[in-house]
């Protein structure tokens, strides 16, 4: 294991496991994501290794860590786009990618182009029907359950975080946090067992990374849905958090806040020493990260060019 | 226009000038070419606006300058070499490697290389064709005449086939266009359609170029489309008035052209541009409107 080119092919190693498990969800509180013993490469590099995660129904765990350490690979990893190099990774009860239509993804961007002429609720169905090929036949949604169905189930998830008053506005007219309340609709709008979300606050002023906080908390409480969420700064979802993964170069730590966010676990995983500072009004603050630019470039210069931007 | 009314003036009788119009067989095959080739252009250029790739089909049509010239040349028809060298172009250029992402978004300036060596290639065909001159005319501008029944017929198929491979691809193509990277992610090749959806905007382009000429492409294919995305967001309603409107604006033209000494080609984009002003003009009234309306639902306490 290890080799890049070997790395391309997904391992068949982990087979076995993979269909020893009945196909569907399996029954309740069986993890939603497995990660167990994980790493992985990328352009020849070791990102992270020894990740231990157990989703369960209904989670909402953030991966949290430094700029460049993987954070949106490891879910590239989850969805199956990327092969992981080491260790057993079970999403949904299968391999990765197998069970992609059960999962909401919510990739890290800037927004839409502001010309963008394609309404709200026009990138919400596409979330719904994008995928299929050919058109529906031009029969009126009163005379077809199905269209109706579709429209209804839109209207709801629309309704469900609260982008009702503008869905039906070109999305490039919207603001940022309205554009994400729709990308979220987009994500839930098939009844996703798993949302995986990157960085879904960032680019929002800060009540509008509050306002989506409690919304994906609540939504991952109504519909049980889990989350998995990278996240740059864990202050606005702290409150929230059933778990937290922390990814850093000298490995892993996985568990509650308040077990993970802390000067020895974060000092022992960055082999320096950090200090977790809690501010007066309640806030986490890591003082002494190795986070430095210069650091930064280093670690990113042996990565083929072009594929740095999306390690974050 | 006083020339031109020596020549043919129109009765001013709305009525008595179309059915002058279309007791010409050339003008009808014209009539029946037009609206087909505005069709495919229009949808076509409605994806291409939204997927911001305009860049790639003005140099697809181009590459079909050097195509037509270069079909004369060897004595083919320039039907044939539109089509052969704007898909030829399409998939090259489907085949240049976009720095960094594979959205499609994203146009090199090796698409430029591609449309500047295409001009200088059908200027080269030109200069070898002695006594063709007269005719770069055409090929650059546009011309509706000498429209064949055959020709109506192959442009008719390929707007068919044209339609019925977006009618296959239309709802996976706008999720790439729009989302790809949520597209990639459920499984939509995105790739794989961005090279299709090149090729078809080469075809579309090949047709569009046999009657507004090389240049003038746009005219079709960016002006109907635009128009109709200033008017509407709904996807399915945007490619109807883009049909629509390509369709009106290129029978207009010819009916004009007909009567007039100028070339097709200037009337065909002068109503387009006055067609995609209009629409600006309504939309500039629409969002006027809507922020009078959003100021006084602002100043209600919630």
């Amino acid at each position: 294991m290890g080799q890049t080119d070997t790395a391309a092919v997904p391992s068949t190693a982990q087979d076995p496991a993979a269909t020893s498990v009945p196909a569907g969800s399996g029954p309740a509180g069986e993890p939603v994501i497995s990660v167990h013993n994980g790493s992985v490469r990328l352009g020849g590099r070791e990102l992270w290794h020894g990740v231990e995660l157990t989703v369960g129904p209904g989670d909402f765990v953030a991966v949290l860590g430094p700029n460049g350490i993987g954070k949106s690979t490891l879910i590239k990893v989850i969805l199956g786009l990327l092969p992981p190099a080491g260790g057993e990774v079970l999403v949904l009860g299968s391999r990765p990618g197998r069970r992609n239509h059960r999962i909401g993804y919510l990739p890290q961007r800037r927004s839409f182009d502001a010309s963008l002429r394609i309404r709200g609720v026009d990138v919400v169905r596409l979330g719904l029907d994008g995928d299929r090929w050919g058109l529906p036949l031009p029969v009126p949604t009163r005379f077809s359950p199905r269209k109706a169905a579709a429209t209804a189930r839109i209207a709801e998830v629309v309704e469900l975080v609260g982008a009702s008053a503008y869905a039906h506005r070109p999305i490039g007219e919207l603001s940022g946090g309205e554009q994400q309340r729709l990308l979220i609709a987009q994500a839930l709008v098939r009844r996703p067992a798993v949302l995986l979300l990157d960085e879904p606050l960032d680019s929002l002023d800060l009540p509008n990374q509050a306002a989506v906080a409690a919304l994906i908390s609540r939504i991952s409480r109504q519909e049980q849905v889990s989350v998995l969420m990278v996240a740059h700064d864990v202050n606005p979802i702290l409150p929230y958090l059933d778990q937290v993964l922390y990814l850093a170069r000298g490995g892993a730590a996985c568990g509650t806040p308040a077990a993970v966010i802390t000067t020895e676990t974060l000092s022992g995983l960055y082999d320096t020493p950090v200090e977790v500072v809690r501010t007066s009004d309640g806030r986490l603050v890591v003082v002494g990260q190795p986070e430095a630019p210069a650091l930064h470039v280093d670690r990113h210069r042996p990565a083929v060019g072009g594929d740095n931007h999306d390690l974050g | 226009m006083i020339l031109a009314d020596a020549v043919v003036g129109p009765s001013w009788n709305l009525l008595a000038d179309i059915q002058e119009l279309w007791s010409f067989p050339f003008m009808v095959n014209a009539f029946r070419a037009g609206a087909i080739v505005a069709v495919a252009a229009a949808t076509m250029g409605w994806f291409m606006v939204l997927r911001r790739q305009s860049f790639a089909g003005h140099t697809l049509a181009t590459v079909g300058f050097p195509g037509a010239s270069g079909a004369t040349l060897l004595g083919l028809s320039t039907t044939a070499g539109y089509f052969g060298f704007c898909v030829a172009a399409a998939i090259v250029i489907a085949a240049i490697p976009r720095a960094g992402r594979a959205s499609g978004a994203h146009e090199s300036a090796a698409t430029g290389i591609v449309q500047a060596f295409a001009l200088g290639l059908g200027f080269l065909f030109v200069a070898l064709y002695k006594g063709f001159l007269s005719g770069i005319d055409a090929l650059l501008f546009g011309t509706f005449l000498g429209v064949t029944s055959t020709q109506v017929v192959v442009l008719f198929g390929v707007t068919i086939a044209v339609l019925v491979v977006l009618a296959v691809i239309g709802r996976p193509l706008l999720f790439a266009s729009v989302d790809p990277v949520v597209a990639a992610a459920r499984g939509v090749p995105v790739r794989v359609l961005s090279v299709v959806f090149l090729v078809l905007l080469g075809v579309a382009v090949a047709e569009a170029s046999q009657i507004t000429g090389s240049l003038l492409v746009f005219a079709l294919l960016v002006m109907p489309a635009a128009t109709a995305q200033a008017l509407t967001a709904r996807p399915v309603l945007g490619l109807v008035l883009s049909v629509l409107i390509g369709v009106a604006v290129t029978w207009l033209g010819l009916g004009v052209a007909y009567y007039s000494i100028y070339p097709i080609g200037f009337y065909v984009t002068t109503f387009a541009f006055a067609a995609f002003a209009a629409s600006r003009l309504v939309r500039l009234g629409g969002r006027n409107r809507q922020s009078r309306r959003r100021d006084a639902a602002t100043a209600v306490p919630a």
